[in-house]
């Protein structure tokens, strides 16, 4: 072969690309005009968003109401917040006792640590940290519940959005664990294990989660001794952890089925037993296949312990319930405390949602 | 070769002693009555048809399946249903695949490194120096921190051997190491085989690179239909094939 052949790239200086094809111009272009179809639904967006933010930004801001000790006294066209003032520590506490509030404060601030060293890596004191995040769930325990000097407060005052962060997260911390040993479990070759594992999720996927939350609070009492009492909250958040694990384990299941059998051999031929070969090569990459699946699932447990209304809880939309059928407030406030209750979870839903999409990519190992 | 071969010093000492192996696949006879002896530092190079059990057979010796009938030995330890026999083979025995299975979630140096920290128990120091040293052998130190998913077919294939190599086996197996390769790829890791080849080590090899066989190998081996039908020196292997079957196999590969 010429060698001037294999040279050609260095003949010639590469050249940046056409104006209209970078920068502002060149995405505009790109995403929203990019051919007759695309510009007519740019335009048709525009105008949809045009008709819908304006009144809604006039009701729930420029013409609101922010003022005033009931209903009556909120007298324009706009939203109702008078209330804010008074009802948004039920909102986000439900009963728990005022001067305690600090306590479920400081476990939120706490959980922030927890959660980052568990999410992100290369954070200082990482080897401690992960410790911490272990310790989490035990100590935001202690500081709601008490004990141990604290004073004790019993989790029937647990109310509010907090009622939704305490079952939801706590969900989500045990249902991933419990998930992938169901999945294990499923694909294992101990018959006794599989059928057992494949039971149970088959039980739970099979039965409304409203169902699960009625054995746990009615029915499970009739087989308890009477002298044995499980708190109500606690049975709600195993129900809640079930559920959730059940659909997680297929979740995983799809995921350990994509990791090809070259995997498993490699890892075998190399004398991996089957725990280090689960934990070291095929979890990391099944785990990776199922994060939308994973996070799909954590939303919607998340979103699931809204129902916990349905057994007498009084979570952020239990106390929606009750400001609106207050006679204070009756008629005034129905769109309003369903904003803040969207708003709230929308938040929450939307982060872990960002979150898996930063893991994805930074997982992705194909990258140059 | 010019090479001395450690073979013809000690060739009284079998590393893997097959003997009247039989193995199934549901009704399938897929290796039928197979007898096998391979001394230490020899080079063994397997052929034949695909699905005549050439793969299978070497999966056999480290258990990544399992015989029904007869026995295998390596080593000195007959394969059982004892996992502990299992283990004790497995670390003597390095295998290298024709798909690579390198593990995508790791570096080349964490895939050498993995089965020396988590199965011997090495700190993580010496076994990242030792890795260094493999990948040094095969020649993509370089690469050491890049994801298989970023190295070429021929690079990853020798990030396996490093991998296997690391492990410090006695035997190692090759399962159609070049077959998923481009061209120009195939070379460099034949290169890196021949090498190994060089240094005394063990090695069973499944190939249709038939220049490879007759510079490495000590017996060629061909499979038909489960059964070893041939087996002989690389010189009267592949200019006088005895069995008919073996001539026309010949004569389909080396046609071109």
């Amino acid at each position: 072969m010429n060698t001037t052949d294999i040279n050609y790239s260095k003949t010639g200086k590469s050249r940046p690309p056409p104006a209209n094809t970078v920068g502002l111009i060149g995405w505009v272009r790109t995403n929203l005009f990019s051919g007759l179809l695309n510009t007519c639904l740019t335009f048709i967006s525009c105008y949809l968003l045009w008709l819908i933010i304006p009144p809604l930004l006039d009701w729930a801001i420029f013409s609101a109401d922010f003022t005033g000790n009931v209903g009556r006294e909120c007298t324009t066209d706009g939203a109702c917040w008078a209330w804010l003032d008074q009802r948004i520590e039920q909102f986000l506490y439900g009963f728990y006792p005022a001067g305690s509030y600090w306590r479920v404060n400081l476990a939120i601030l706490l959980l922030f640590p927890a959660l980052a060293y568990v999410l992100f890596e290369n954070l200082p004191f990482c080897n401690y940290g992960r410790w911490y995040s272990l310790a989490y769930p035990f100590l935001a325990a202690f500081l709601l519940v008490g004990g141990f000097g604290l004073e004790g407060i019993t989790t029937d005052k647990f109310g509010g959005f907090m009622l939704n962060l305490v079952a939801g997260l706590s969900g989500i911390i045990f249902s991933l664990p419990i998930g992938i040993l169901l999945a294990l479990g499923r694909r294992s070759k101990l018959p006794a294990v599989r059928l057992l594992s494949v039971t149970f999720i088959e039980f739970i996927r099979g039965v409304p989660l409203i169902t699960l939350l009625f054995v746990a609070i009615i029915i499970l009492q009739l087989f308890l001794p009477p002298n044995v009492s499980v708190d109500q909250l606690v049975r709600v958040m195993i129900m809640i952890t079930l559920f959730a694990s059940a659909y997680m384990a297929e979740v995983i299941r799809g995921g350990l089925q994509a990791i090809p059998n070259g995997q498993y051999e490699a890892a075998q031929a190399m004398g991996l037993g089957y725990w280090q070969s689960m934990r070291l090569i095929i979890l990391p990459q099944a785990l990776k296949i199922s994060i939308p699946g994973i996070v799909n699932t954590f939303i919607g447990l998340f979103k699931d312990t809204t129902l916990v209304i349905i057994i007498g809880l009084f979570d952020i939309l239990g106390q929606a319930r009750v400001l609106q059928t207050n006679p204070d407030w009756m008629g005034k406030v129905d769109h309003e405390t369903y904003l803040l209750a969207a708003i709230f979870f929308f938040v929450i839903c939307f982060s872990i949602s960002r979150y898996s999409i930063n893991l994805e990519k930074r997982l992705d190992t194909n990258r140059d | 070769m010019a090479e001395p071969k450690t073979s013809k010093s000690n060739i009284d000492q079998n590393v893997i002693e097959i003997t009247a192996l039989n193995k199934w696949f549901g009704n399938f006879h897929v290796l039928q009555d197979i007898n096998l002896t391979v001394s230490q530092g020899e080079k063994i190079i397997i052929c034949g048809p695909s699905g005549s059990g050439k793969s299978t057979l070497i999966r056999c010796i480290n258990r990544l399946e399992e015989h029904q009938e007869g026995k295998v030995v390596v080593n000195g330890t007959e394969l059982s249903h004892d996992l502990k026999d299992i283990d004790a083979v497995r670390s003597e025995v390095g295998m290298v695949f024709q798909s690579f299975n390198l593990f995508p979630h790791l570096t080349a140096l964490d895939n050498c490194t993995l089965a020396l920290i988590w199965v011997r128990k090495t700190p993580k120091a010496d076994a990242e120096a030792l890795a260094m040293e493999y990948l040094e052998r095969v020649k993509i130190p370089e690469q050491a921190h890049k994801y298989p998913g970023q190295l070429s077919g021929g690079q990853q294939q020798r990030v396996a051997i490093a991998r296997s190599l690391c492990m410090n086996p006695k035997i190692m197996l090759f399962d159609e190491p070049t077959s998923a390769l481009d061209p120009e790829m195939i070379k460099e890791v034949l290169d890196t085989m021949i090498e190994l080849a060089e240094t005394g080590m063990t090695m069973l090899c499944v190939t249709h690179e038939m220049g490879f066989a007759k510079t490495i190998a000590d017996r060629v081996i061909f499979m038909d239909e489960g059964r070893i039908v041939e087996e002989n020196e690389p010189e009267k292997f592949f200019a006088n094939p005895e069995h008919e079957r073996t001539k026309l196999f010949l004569s389909q590969i080396l046609a071109h």
